[in-house]
């Protein structure tokens, strides 16, 4: 049976795993490599490591970040940040990754997604949005907005019709980020989740608001999530993905078990 | 040991060649140059994307390096599409023929109220006598992402379950295929290529 996937999500700054609410008041959580191990170690069937260097200086530390990371990796690791081209797209394949995100450059220009697919396969682009739920709208849900800039700004067009592009575009997965609810470890988005699963045929990972296991289980159920993103309810040892896999299990989720 | 790894230009084979290389294997790249293939210990054709890039194998004249190499009995080993290709083709691209070396053909997956592809980890239930999973119990896990896929028939190794029963693994004698992603899959992926490594001839 296909299980449920949840994967693990590395913050990178200048080569270093970062915690911070917002990527705000940033925290140390260690080396990506050691961290990565050790999260496939403990369970995660996936490490997406996701870089907030905004620098030009910082893709070469980057490329050397993934190339390190990649060598003792044997789970699908996924790099996002700060990927503009397919030449960004290819080194950080030939660097060990087997998938990359890509958000606002995709945005700018759809076309990188086909690009991308086209030399590399569907498999290998996660289209990642970053959504908020329009409150003015008769309904928030459908009309949840795309944004960029950290969620800041609007690009006034909605998530659900931007996903279906990215499918028919040739996107392999969708990464939908709620930005009402990241940070606040209250839960995910399942509306929106929901929303944005039944109207694609690709599978959507649904990220933003994890706290608690129970979370877990109302996005895989309620929200018709594929797979899920666990990044702070990592840190610092507070759980492993193993004994969040177990509790799913017990509340009936199919999960990768024993792993 | 040398293991020539066929590059035909379908997706990145950074990650095929980092899991050999891990498990001891001396690799070496070919897009076409054929003497690789015929001075090889041991053959692997990864391959992600569509059916209709194995066209570049028949093109480089790989296909019939890689027929003789079989006949001689070098151990072969095809994954996702190189999996798909030791079959007489797939309706993903009509027009383009595989190896034929399994009589069958690969198909999409049925409209179902599931996605395709399937993307994941999936588990595997192996059959008596495979050689290429010694070792993998019932129901361990392996990563998937396909659309299309090999039917379950007598040269089956491991069937997994989505939407319908699919060939996850097929093997005949020294010719191998997985449709999952065994560089992907954990410990039970490097078990998988490990097997494949070690594989003698007559010796089971």
């Amino acid at each position: 049976m296909l299980t449920k996937r949840i994967i693990a999500c590395l913050d990178v700054h200048a080569g270093r795993v970062v915690k911070g609410v917002q990527f705000v008041d940033l925290v140390d959580a260690g080396d990506p490599a050691t961290q990565a191990a050790r999260h496939a170690r403990e369970g995660a069937d996936e490490i997406v490591l996701l870089d907030i260097t905004a620098t030009h200086e910082g893709r070469q530390t980057l490329l050397d970040t993934v190339r390190r990371t990649a060598r003792e990796l044997f789970v699908p690791f996924c790099v996002g940040g700060g990927i503009k081209s397919a030449r960004d797209a290819e080194q950080v394949f030939e660097a060990g990754a087997d998938k990359v995100s890509i958000n606002s450059a995709a945005l700018a220009d759809p076309s990188l997604i086909t690009a991308i697919g086209a030399s590399f396969g569907a498999q290998a682009v996660v289209v990642a949005i970053d959504a908020r739920r329009d409150l003015a709208a008769a309904d928030p849900v459908r009309d949840a907005q795309v944004y960029v800039q950290g969620g800041r700004r609007p690009i006034g067009r909605t998530v659900v019709e931007w996903a279906r592009e990215a499918e028919q575009r040739g996107a392999g997965e969708i990464l939908l980020t709620s930005m009402d609810s990241d940070g606040t470890r209250a839960g995910f988005d399942c509306e929106l989740t929901a929303a944005v699963s039944e109207a694609v045929g690709i599978p959507v990972i649904a990220s933003g608001g994890a706290g608690t296991v129970a979370h877990f289980t109302d996005v895989f159920a309620r929200g018709k999530a594929d797979a899920a993103l666990a990044a702070s309810i990592f840190h610092f040892g507070v759980s492993t993905s193993r004994s969040l896999k177990e509790e799913l299990a017990h509340a009936g989720v199919s999960v990768r078990l024993p792993c | 040991m040398r293991v020539t790894v066929i590059d035909y230009k379908a997706g990145n084979l950074t990650s095929v060649l980092k899991t050999l290389r891990h498990l001891g294997a001396d690799t070496i790249v070919t897009d076409g140059d054929l003497s690789l293939v015929e001075s090889a210990d041991r053959i692997v054709l990864p391959g992600v994307g569509h059916f209709a890039a194995t066209e570049r194998l028949d093109k480089t004249g790989l296909t019939g390096a890689i027929r003789s190499a079989i006949a001689r009995g070098v151990p072969f080993l095809g994954i996702c599409v190189g999996m798909q290709w030791l079959y007489a083709g797939s309706t993903e691209a009509p027009q383009q023929r595989g190896l034929g070396h399994f009589p069958e053909s690969c198909t999409r997956f049925a409209e179902s109220q599931e996605k395709v592809p399937h993307v994941g980890w999936n588990s595997l239930d192996v059959r008596n006598g495979s050689r290429l999973l010694a070792g993998v119990e019932l129901g361990e896990f392996v990563y998937f992402t396909h659309s299309y896929k090999g039917p379950v028939t007598n040269d089956t190794a491991a069937i997994t379950q989505y939407i319908e029963p699919f060939a996850a693994a097929v093997e005949r004698n020294n010719v191998m295929g997985v449709q999952f992603h065994p560089e992907k899959s954990g410990d039970t992926g490097l078990k998988i290529l490990r097997n494949f490594l070690a594989w003698q001839a007559g010796v089971a």
